[in-house]
């Protein structure tokens, strides 16, 4: 029986609203107890947790892993060290791939390559549409039976207002979110970056605010329709906080998510044409970060997901206009968050581990598997964190097989120790 | 290379230059207006040195005066244009950037249809880099000649009233000329029809305006942009006709003018659409003043950035 | 960077004396002065250019025409020391078969003179180019020498020579010295 006393560290724990010293005892991949100063009986394994923070393990619910298609920009391999050298033990992939995960037979493969990797907790989210190209809904519930957790285009938005609407009623049986990238295409279209003075400034093919909130309103609408779980995923602007926002006081089942990168940068970080601020949604104004920011206070954004999007060097160093859109994110998240929103007083450590760990788990459904919370009979996933580490995010040094990241040469405070799995220890 | 300009090897934007920077240039320029007059219109200031044209969209305008400013320098020109180079093939900006380096390049004049790509150019290669026009962003020599022009014509820029007319949206030209102007003095408005006028203009220090004939009879200078005969198969005009009708500088609208007013236009014309045909060939339409400007201009930029002689 | 003066070599008569000393050699040399035409080099140059235009023109009432030529275009040695000011030339005549006085202030390395030379060649061909200096301080680096000189002066090592024109620097005067560290 293989056993592990994590002792010494400060547990916090938003699911169940503890935050104090506590000492966890894992065995055989389960928390076994939690306590003050636990005995450590004889062939207990002890980690030493002393000015560590001992939290449920981290969920990034939404990454994009590049495998099947484009392996040399990441693969399940790469990414499951990335996660967890990020304090990530779980992560959600995004079916944007070639050949597009619609299909139970991707799904299952993905998942058996999840298995053989080991490392951290691979999910799978499926397509809402065959080939993402929005116009015929995918086989939802086979997928599902082989461990798909969510459904979603990323990437782009079901244009069509009646394949959303089937799709958001079909998914209800199955009891699984479908996942929104909320953006107008015909709004968008050929856009480089926010509309604003800096696209003005820049000559960049503008894209407004409103050809995210145009979706935004549209699925909040749709989600009141059909009563089924939108989740909107990497919502940038202050119109959609205020839409998600008043749509919560109603009642309808509508939950969202932003990035750090649009916490913490803005459209003026593209004056200089760094491709490493090119990402979908742009990066927005000033007014747009507060409203995030604000809306993460007061509860309206549920969780923060990085939209990892790694990109080959060639598709990133070349003109603004013909470089992909995406920066990567697993191993600069926690980091960045820990600097920018709780060093700063913005947020509450217990507050970033919900929406980095206890929401995800709740929006995804592995709540009902254990995850997202530090309770005896919960697996033990847990992300050891140190709040005082100052590190130097270094492009180079990264596990992601993409440096694609604007946060390069970014000094920070705080970053995880170390990931435990399922009870393991990871060593990377 | 050279301490005289913006610090560094490039000139990417007017928005980099400071108004000291911009009358360096133009009082070269001077200098050089005074070359192209002589009978041997060449000096031997960059004998030497290699400058190469790299126009990845078409522009015989802008290429050819950049060629002849640095021929009239004795600087060695390679023509690298899109329909020649490998570019069309596939290579990377990048990839070309290092090739021309390879060869002992010292700068590249480059025209590009994407915003931003002199800046990519600079950061990826050692090479000096002249922007002559990148997507809808800057064309900073145009505006510089522009300045010029006014200057040589009216004497002075502070003070000036100018309206920039047009598809501002899309106008690199718009873009650096509301920059440059505004730098030296002069009050510009931005006058074009809702669709064509790009979000917070006024933040570039430019005032709008939709009515043409509610801003002309206060101008020194108008400034006439090109239009792009597709804006109008992108929602951004219904015709060609009704913008001509709203926009159009007409013989009629020339008579709401100061009599010595400018008319300005960066080339090509679309005779009967921003400009009447007449009208182009008024004598405030200082517009083949501008292009005999251009070279000189051009000239004083290059001897500037790359001045210093092969052993410099 | 300052300059530390030594010695005063030339006061505001001994200028002018040389000055008309030179303005005789040139009628002698060139017997008369009908095909003569005088170029200033900027911008000390040129205003010694004008100074010896009126000398001459008192000894020979003939109008010669009068230049001015900016080098920096011709120069092998820009970019070390560029000077953010206009580089005007205006040479209203043609130099065909004109006899071309060059004036410059100081004579020194050769190159600047070298650079006027082809500068002048690309306005056309005159029949003679002459050099005239005020003060001749030695150190050439090419094979050219002043035809007319007002003053030769050895100058060594760190030693600089300074024309000033009251033109330009309020006073006429030639002084010795050399740049001062602060």
């Amino acid at each position: 029986m293989a056993r592990l006393l994590v002792r010494g560290g400060r547990v916090v724990d938003p699911s169940r609203n503890f935050d104090g010293p506590a000492d966890v005892l894992i065995e055989n991949g389960v928390v076994a107890a939690i306590g003050p100063k636990l005995k450590a009986e004889p062939k207990v394994k002890v980690y030493d947790a002393k000015g560590l923070i001992v939290a449920p393990g981290l969920i990034d619910m939404h990454v994009h892993l590049r495998e099947p298609g484009r392996e040399d920009e990441e693969t399940v391999q790469s990414g499951a060290r990335a996660a967890a050298a990020g304090g990530f033990t779980s992560v959600n992939c995004m079916p944007n791939t070639d050949p597009v995960i619609d299909n139970a037979s991707v799904v299952r493969m993905l998942r058996d390559r999840a298995e053989a990797v080991g490392l951290v907790n691979v999910y799978v989210t499926g397509a809402i549409t065959k080939a993402l190209d929005g116009k015929e809904i995918s086989d939802m519930g086979d997928m599902v039976k082989f461990g798909a957790v969510a459904f979603s285009d990323d990437g782009r938005s079901v244009m069509d207002a009646e394949v959303m609407r089937r799709a958001m009623e079909y998914v209800k049986m199955l009891d699984v979110p479908l996942i929104v990238h909320p953006e107008d295409h015909s709004l968008s279209r050929d856009g480089q970056m926010h509309e604003g003075y800096y696209s003005t400034l820049l000559g960049l093919k503008p894209i407004p605010a409103q050809a995210e909130e145009v979706i935004v309103a549209r699925d909040i609408r749709l989600a009141e329709l059909t009563k089924s779980r939108v989740h909107l995923t990497h919502i940038s602007t202050k119109g959609s906080m205020e839409m998600v926002k008043i749509a919560k006081l109603q009642h309808i089942p509508v939950t969202c998510d932003v990035t750090p990168h649009h916490l913490t940068l803005h459209d003026s970080d593209c004056v200089g044409y760094d491709t490493n601020y090119k990402v979908n949604p742009p990066l927005r104004g000033e007014a747009d970060v507060l409203a995030l920011r604000q809306g993460l206070v007061d509860g309206t954004i549920d969780a923060i997901a990085s939209d990892h999007a790694p990109h080959a060097v060639q598709e990133k160093e070349c003109e603004w206009a013909y470089a992909a859109c995406g920066k990567i994110g697993l191993e600069s998240t926690l980091g960045v968050m820990l600097t920018a929103l709780v060093k700063e007083d913005v947020i509450s450590l217990p507050v970033l581990i919900d929406k980095l760990s206890c929401a995800p788990a709740r929006l995804l459904g592995l709540d009902k598997t254990g995850r997202g919370t530090l309770s005896v009979g919960s697996v033990a996933d847990i992300t050891l964190i140190d709040m005082k580490r100052e590190w130097t995010v270094d492009p180079s040094k990264l596990q992601s097989k993409s440096k694609n990241t604007p946060y390069g040469g970014w000094e920070l405070t705080g970053r995880a120790a170390d990931v435990i799995v399922g009870g393991k220890l990871v060593r990377l | 290379m050279s301490p005289m300009l913006t610090d560094g090897k490039d000139l990417l934007g007017i928005r980099e230059l400071s108004r000291a920077h911009i009358e360096l240039i133009l009082e070269t320029a001077n200098s050089f207006k005074e070359v192209s007059g002589r009978e041997i219109k060449k000096v031997p200031a960059l004998r030497g040195r290699t400058v190469v044209n790299l126009f990845l969209e078409p522009s015989t305008r802008t290429r050819t005066s950049f060629e002849l400013a640095a021929k009239r320098l004795s600087a060695d020109v390679i023509n690298f244009s899109a329909s020649t180079s490998s570019i069309v093939k596939g290579e990377s900006l990048k990839d070309t950037a290092a090739t021309l380096e390879a060869m002992n390049a010292d700068l590249a004049i480059i025209r590009h249809s994407a915003a931003g790509a002199a800046h990519f150019l600079s950061r990826v290669s050692r090479l000096g880099v002249v922007n002559a026009g990148d997507g809808a962003h800057e064309h900073p020599t145009q505006a510089l000649l522009d300045l010029y022009t006014i200057r040589e014509k009216l004497g002075r820029t502070d003070g000036l009233k100018i309206a920039i007319v047009g598809d501002i949206a899309h106008s690199r030209v718009a873009r650096s000329n509301i920059l440059g102007m505004t730098k030296m003095g002069a009050a510009v408005t931005v006058v074009g029809p809702p669709t064509l006028i790009p979000a917070e203009v006024e933040g570039l220090g430019c005032q709008v305006s939709y009515s043409l004939d509610d801003v002309l009879p206060e101008v020194d200078v108008v400034y006439l942009l090109r239009l792009q005969l597709e804006r109008q198969s992108e929602s951004l005009l219904p015709s060609l006709r009704e913008y001509a009708g709203r926009y159009g500088l007409s013989e009629r609208r020339v008579g709401l003018m100061n009599p010595e007013a400018l008319i300005m236009h960066p080339g090509p014309m679309n005779r009967g659409v921003e400009i009447a045909s007449e009208v182009a060939d008024m004598s405030q339409a200082v517009i083949t003043e501008q292009v005999a400007n251009g070279v000189a201009v051009r000239m004083a930029v290059l001897f500037l950035l790359l001045g210093g002689g092969a052993n410099g | 960077m300052g300059f530390k003066v030594r010695a005063k070599i030339l006061s505001a008569d001994d200028m002018d004396r040389a000055l008309t000393r030179i303005a005789h050699e040139v009628i002698e040399k060139n017997k008369g002065a009908a095909a003569l035409a005088i170029i200033g080099l900027r911008s000390r140059g040129h205003h010694l250019a004008e100074r010896l235009q009126d000398k001459i023109a008192a000894i020979e009432p003939l109008a010669q025409p009068l230049g001015s030529l900016d080098v920096t275009f011709y120069r092998d040695d820009i970019g070390k020391k560029l000077r953010p000011e206009a580089f005007q030339t205006d040479i209203p005549f043609d130099v065909t078969d004109r006899d071309i006085i060059l004036v410059d202030d100081v004579l020194y390395t050769g190159r600047t003179v070298r650079a006027a030379l082809d500068a002048i060649m690309d306005f056309g061909r005159p029949a003679s180019i002459q050099l005239a200096v005020m003060i001749d301080r030695g150190h050439r680096e090419l094979p050219i020498r002043a035809d007319y000189v007002g003053k030769n002066i050895p100058t060594a090592g760190k030693e600089d020579v300074r024309v000033r024109l009251t033109d330009i620097d309020g006073v006429d005067e030639v002084v010795v010295g050399e740049p001062d560290a602060d």
